[in-house]
């Protein structure tokens, strides 16, 4: 039994694997006290062997030394945890992108492996923080923002890339008397061009997958398929969240 | 010699002692952490320990009787300023403190916030009082390679005498005869300040010394090709840095050493790392002391750093001044050709240094280079890409990282250089 355990900035996943197959996944928020959660998150859990990835990846380490101090724990970075998980279910996989809580990353891949990869800096501009922070400002939670953005039609342009000052532009637009929804849907077409930017400089191949718990934002998703285009093959996993605890899991049978 | 000779001499050059002494304390930290937690190191490194644990103390004694007994010092921030003219007036020449964060909200009241953190630096060094190099100049030379540097430096005049040298932008004809014009104004510069008038004799003195301790650095750099690595990155970063503000023979001596040692270690085939692991060039921004962000996370990672393509780096180094000529305008002539050849990305169009990335990549058997530029760097943020280029056209992986002296993307850069190790293995 085989456990990935993704710690993200927003939320923790488990992905546990049986005879190379994932059999159980479950996911908890983070909050302030990550070693908790994931002490509750692997409750009932006797794995063989542990990789961590994502930012709390140290923390695994440190986790199992408590809970299961003979068990194995390696590390994996998010960018080949990502890879691994995307090839697993699309095998003819050639790019990712994902989109989690606090950083987005594009890469570009094959056979498995990572060519190339971008991800945003220190700054939390078009991330999942981005959407919870901009979905606040409607009083919407997070999961609807994508659907109430879908009603909008004519999007204004959001150039701020700041999290921050895309709050400020959104509230100047309202004042000039913009449909929320509208303004909604241009909040999250400033995400997806951004992103655009990110696949390019990775050099887009298709398909692509969409991981992280942005893939489930039908907006983000429907703007991005129509940014693409008709070339390239635009692919989501059902879980698409747990990419990364099932990459890491994956990562120690390679 | 004694703590209190040395406080005696800061409070002499008017040092915020307080904030020096937490200079100091962060600096120790670092070191020690960075370095002096590294396993296998060579016994040469003793020289490093011994010059960094001393870089406020001890070689700024030096500076202060060298200028009691009449000569002066002179600061610097670029490799274009020839060290030659300046050993040939009998002056002391030293790259400044340009490598942490350090009086920054001093350093925003004078010039732009997005401004890259090196030149934040220098300015806030000087501002905080905090650099017992920076008070100890004589004179400061600046340079034009960009504009953050070119204006900064009116702003730096205000505070400390400063002289710019025009760096051309382009290498034609011309550019080179204002170079040269440039080398023969700052060599009446010198005169001014120092007293001391420059001779061929003097002057083929200083391209000696000058040429030595590039022949060294060079050697260095041949011996960091073998397989497996026989020195750190770190340990190789802080030679390049001392080597701006060490006394050149001495270093030269003592890095001739070093190599010896380090011969020894390849014949035997000895490493401070395992065979198998990946080797990388850093290329771009210089990294001035004690910036070690970087090639920490890097190394760390499990990576070593083979080669440093910057200023700080081969840039400094790749190339030798003719040492043919006899008279001073010959002299001249090599020094402004030499100085034309270095490939900073202010130069338009700068082809010549993305040939020689990719040479010194395969020169160091480097399995993929990291593109290092400062936030707010034009010049070098526009060359990655181009740098990308033209090592993807070769299958030479490549990486660009963006970052500054702060550690708040600490975190981050540790994901994208471990991720990077990832793709190579």
């Amino acid at each position: 039994m085989i456990a990935g355990i993704d710690i993200g900035s927003r939320s923790m996943e488990l992905v546990v694997l049986e005879n190379g197959t994932p059999v159980h996944s479950r996911t908890l928020p983070t909050t302030f006290d990550p070693l908790s959660q994931c002490e509750e998150l692997l409750d009932g859990i006797k794995p063989s062997a542990v990789v961590g990835t994502g930012y709390g990846r140290e923390l695994v380490k440190k986790i199992l030394e408590r809970l299961h101090p003979q068990c194995p724990v390696s590390t994996v970075t998010e960018i080949k945890a990502h890879a691994l998980g995307a090839v697993h279910w699309f095998p003819e996989a050639r790019a990712v992108l994902d989109i989690g809580g606090q950083d987005t990353k594009a890469m570009s891949i094959k056979d498995g492996r990572v060519l190339k990869f971008e991800m945003n800096d220190r700054c939390a501009a078009g991330t999942g923080k981005f959407l919870e922070y901009t979905a606040g400002v409607f009083q919407i939670p997070v999961d609807e923002f994508g659907a109430y953005a879908l009603k909008g039609d004519k999007a204004p342009d959001i150039s701020a890339m700041c999290t921050v000052f895309a709050e400020t532009e959104a509230t100047s637009l309202m004042a000039q008397g913009h449909r929320p929804e509208n303004i909604a849907l241009g909040l999250h077409k400033s995400i997806v061009k951004r992103t655009r930017n990110m696949l390019g400089r990775v050099g887009l191949s298709s398909p692509l997958v969409f991981t992280g718990g942005v893939a489930k934002n039908p907006c983000v998703l429907s703007l991005l398929k129509k940014e693409l285009g008709a070339k390239a093959r635009l692919l989501v996993p059902d879980e698409p969240d747990m990419t990364g605890a099932l990459g890491a899991a994956l990562s120690a049978l390679a | 010699m004694t703590q209190q000779t040395y406080r005696k001499m800061w409070e002499t050059l008017d040092l915020d002692l307080d904030a020096h002494d937490g200079l100091l304390e962060v600096l120790g930290k670092f070191y020690g952490d960075i370095y002096l937690s590294q396993q296998g190191r060579l016994a040469g490194a003793e020289y490093l320990d011994f010059v960094l644990s001393e870089i406020h103390g001890l070689r700024i004694l030096e500076l202060r009787e060298a200028q009691a007994a009449g000569r002066k010092i002179v600061g610097t921030f670029c490799v274009f300023v020839p060290e030659e003219i300046t050993i040939a007036a009998d002056a002391i020449q030293v790259g400044l403190c340009a490598g942490a964060e350090a009086g920054t909200e001093q350093a925003e009241q004078i010039i732009p916030r997005n401004t890259c953190a090196l030149i934040k630096s220098f300015v806030g060094f000087k501002m905080a009082k905090i650099c017992p190099f920076t008070e100890s100049c004589d004179i400061v030379i600046g340079e034009t390679t960009c504009d953050g540097k070119k204006k900064a430096y009116e702003a730096f005049n205000e505070l400390t005498p400063t002289y710019v040298m025009e760096v051309p932008q382009t290498k034609s004809k011309a550019a080179l005869e204002l170079w040269k014009s440039e080398i023969r104004r700052y060599i009446a510069k010198i005169e001014e300040v120092t007293g001391n008038t420059i001779t061929a004799e003097k002057l083929k003195h200083g391209i000696e010394i000058a040429n030595a301790k590039r022949r060294v650095l060079q050697r260095l750099t041949k011996l960091r090709a073998a397989s497996p690595a026989p020195i750190s990155g770190r340990d190789a970063l802080l030679i390049n840095q001392i080597s701006f503000y060490d006394d050149p023979e001495r270093f030269t001596t003592k890095m001739n050493e070093l190599c010896d040692e380090l011969e020894t270690r390849i014949a035997g085939g000895q490493g401070v790392v395992d065979k198998n692991t990946p080797r990388l060039l850093l290329s771009g921004c210089p990294m001035a002391v004690p910036n070690w962000k970087l090639p920490y996370v890097t190394e760390s990672a499990g990576a070593v750093i083979v080669g440093e393509e910057s200023c700080i780096g081969t840039r400094n180094f790749r190339d030798l001044v003719d040492e043919s000529g006899t008279t001073l305008d010959e002299m001249i002539d090599a020094l402004a050709e030499r100085y034309m050849q270095i490939d900073c990305a202010c130069f338009t169009p700068n082809t010549e240094r993305l040939e020689n990335v990719t040479a010194l990549a395969k020169d160091m058997r480097a399995d993929g280079v990291i593109h290092y530029s400062l936030l707010f760097c034009q010049p070098y943020s526009h060359e990655a890409m181009k740098v990308d280029k033209a090592l993807q056209d070769q299958g030479i992986p490549m990486i660009s990282i963006e970052t500054d002296y702060s550690m708040e993307d600490v975190e981050q850069l540790k994901t994208r250089i471990e991720a990077f190790v990832e793709t190579l293995e």
